[in-house]
């Protein structure tokens, strides 16, 4: 019978099917993070049960860690015991940990790929809603709560209905200063922040088989953003050139043996999907958030929709007196206080290089704070073998040290009360980057862009 | 897990749709490392002005919902980040029932594993309830897990409300799904042989 990329993964691990449609499913890769983590500790232990396969969970710190000074103690008492807490379980239970400090230190997201943990055809978890990233891989990954990270460390596998498969094709050239986040962004201001709930997405077409992996990952880290349980896409020869030789991958023989398996996951031809969706990617502009959901986007050049009556009216009203805009009212020319480069949706070194590139020989405006947080310790090592740093300081960036950073606002950096910031991130909840901050998501060229200009423009004028 | 059969209680009416998980604890409350306290920072930058007075037109600050173990929120709640803090924070805040036209899947998982009912029912149902609230803050529902029905007072006929049966018998027995998983080591240890060569 015709499969789904999805469901071949999805098949390959159950473990069995249980009354009432529920099934027992295996989880290869585990990832945790300070956060979500110490209760979930706790809870094994207050049960007198340990971790069943410590070999396959790797925790770093990253949602709650400084970005200036990590090789001093954590200042936030609060912040430092939970860090703390991390290091004391990872050296009891026997997990490895790539914390503040070392040189595999990073957003979880960011370090899995790039040390070869996400592998297709594998499944993986994390604490951590933006997990779907890893199905760049053409891997079934997807976020869970403290009590699932509990049921994994102690049983490698969760109790799930299976959900239910939407593919979403993306056909045709991107424009001129188009990127992967231009292209998730817009899919979501279609879709809506509930329009994929219930469904695990795969994302097709020439448009996105023609990203980057680290496009691709962007495309899927935002999934969760539509209600989506994840996203994934189907591997191909850029994966597998991305996994080659990385730290965790499968070498000599077995990486043969590994490739032709990847080989074999993709959708057949005839498989048929719950929803299909198709869109021009030939048609999307650059785009901009105005609202408090990642569902808010429109074109940059375009104006804030008017809304006539609904249900969504009072959220609509609510939302844009957050934002303090009007409806019908073009952004173009809007004054923006911050700029943020960063978290597990845009902080790779691709993210940094399109920025650099930009800003190089130029300055940021005067008023504007711009923050380059890179994703992860090898990031940030790479930054500065190839001059990064050097480009952004002379442009007046600052270059931080790794991290989640200002996207969830759990450390320092956040944006005050009632300023403007242009970010990478994934979400404009409101106060998602500090009370009463105003979140505008874009990519990170659109970002770039912005800091030089101090304002939001129609960045078609300003490409090479 | 406490067990969850039956409630009678009032309703706190939030008519906000896409409510995240943010709004529900913001993430510089997610510094604890125990499950407990959360409930005191629910709905935080709502709930408290920035020197951290209550807000007189949040309706957790009303005098007339004090108590009420029912949140009654607009589409989509719960979406966003996969903290179970939220799950958390509404129950440590009292909350036992949140009623919602659709959940985001994660927070729904989150609230089963926490003893929270996520009860969901249809737009024209959630409209109707908003209604009632409005005309009488103390209305007073019924929510029966065993029958999953939902009574409101004045209506001719009692709501259904799906739920997968093996987390409905959770609820009813404050069962949670580490234990299921725990007994299936077996079939978890053959897999495992089979699927070997991955690792």
């Amino acid at each position: 019978m015709a499969k789904t990329l999805f469901d071949k993964i999805w098949d390959a691990h159950v473990v069995r099917e249980v009354a009432g449609g529920l099934t027992v499913f295996y989880i290869d890769r585990h990832l945790i993070h300070e956060v979500t983590s110490p209760q979930a500790f706790d809870e094994l232990t207050a049960r007198g049960l340990t971790l069943r396969r410590p070999e396959q969970i790797v925790a770093t710190a990253d949602h709650n860690v400084p970005t200036r000074h990590q090789n001093q103690p954590i200042q936030d008492p609060l912040s430092r015991s939970q860090v703390d807490k991390l290091t004391e379980n990872c050296a009891t239970f026997g997990v490895e940990l790539y914390g503040l400090g070392h040189q595999y230190q990073g957003i979880v997201h960011v370090i899995g790929p790039e040390l070869g943990i996400t592998q297709p055809g594998l499944t993986m978890v994390c604490g951590d809603s933006h997990t779907s990233t890893h199905g760049a891989f053409g891997t079934i990954a997807f976020g869970i709560g403290t009590s699932q990270v509990t049921q994994v460390m102690a049983s490698q596998c969760l109790l799930l209905d299976k959900p239910k498969r939407m593919r979403i094709t993306l056909d045709g050239d991107l424009r001129p200063g188009v990127t992967a986040k231009d292209l998730i962004l817009y899919v979501i201001s279609q879709l809506g922040t509930g329009g994929a709930t219930g469904y695990f997405v795969e994302y097709a077409g020439s448009a996105i088989r023609g990203l980057s992996m680290e496009g691709r990952m962007t495309v899927c880290n935002m999934s969760i953003e539509m209600g989506a349980r994840g996203g994934l896409i189907a591997p191909d020869a850029t994966t597998f050139e991305y996994v080659k030789g990385r730290r965790f991958a499968p070498q000599g023989e077995n990486w043969d043996r590994a490739v032709a398996y990847w080989q074999t996951l993709y959708s057949d031809e005839d498989a048929v999907f719950d929803a299909e969706l198709q869109f021009d990617a030939s048609a999307i502009q650059p785009m901009i958030t105005y609202g408090t959901n990642p569902g808010m986007g429109i074109p940059l050049s375009a104006s804030i929709p008017v809304l006539n009556g609904g249900s969504e009216a009072t959220s609509f009203d609510k939302s844009l007196r957050y934002m303090g805009f009007q409806p019908g009212e073009s952004l173009l020319g809007k004054e923006i206080n911050y700029v943020f480069i960063g978290s597990c949706t845009n902080s790779r070194i691709e993210d940094l290089r399109t920025v650099a590139a930009y800003v190089r020989g130029k300055q940021k405006a005067a008023h504007v704070e711009a923050i380059i947080v890179p994703g992860s310790k090898q990031v940030e090592q790479q930054a500065i073998a190839e001059g990064l740093d050097k480009v952004l300081a002379d442009a007046g960036f600052e270059l931080r040290e790794p991290g989640c950073s200002a996207c969830l606002a759990m450390n320092d950096d956040k944006i005050p009360a009632g300023a403007y910031c242009v970010s990478t991130s994934n979400r404009n909840f409101e106060g998602r980057q500090g009370p009463g901050a105003r979140t505008l998501l874009a990519s990170p060229l659109v970002a770039a862009i912005t800091a030089v200009e101090g304002r939001l423009v129609d960045i078609t004028q300003y490409l090479n | 897990m406490e067990k969850f059969q039956t409630l009678r209680s009032g309703v706190v009416p939030l008519p906000i749709e896409n409510v995240d998980t943010d709004q529900i604890i913001p993430a510089r409350f997610l510094k604890a490392t125990t499950r407990e306290g959360f409930g005191a920072n629910l709905f935080a930058d709502w709930r408290y002005t920035a020197d951290g007075q209550p807000k007189s037109d949040f309706v957790l600050n009303d005098a007339r919902y004090q108590g009420h173990q029912i949140l009654l929120a607009g589409k989509n709640f719960g979406c966003g980040s996969s903290r179970e803090h939220a799950a958390w924070a509404l129950y440590d805040a009292g909350f036992r029932v949140v009623i919602s036209s659709y959940f985001a899947d994660i927070f729904r998982g989150n609230a089963l594993n926490t003893g929270l009912l996520p009860l969901q029912v249809s737009d024209e149902v959630l409209q109707g309830l908003f209604e009632v609230v409005a005309q009488d803050s103390q209305t007073a529902l019924t929510v029966d897990l065993q029958t999953q029905t939902l009574t409101v007072p004045g209506w001719d006929e009692v709501i259904y409300f799906e739920l997968d049966p093996y987390k409905k018998e959770c609820l009813l027995n404050g069962y949670d799904d580490i234990d299921f998983l725990i007994s299936q080591e077996a079939a978890i240890t053959a897999f495992e042989q089979q699927r070997s060569w991955v690792f």
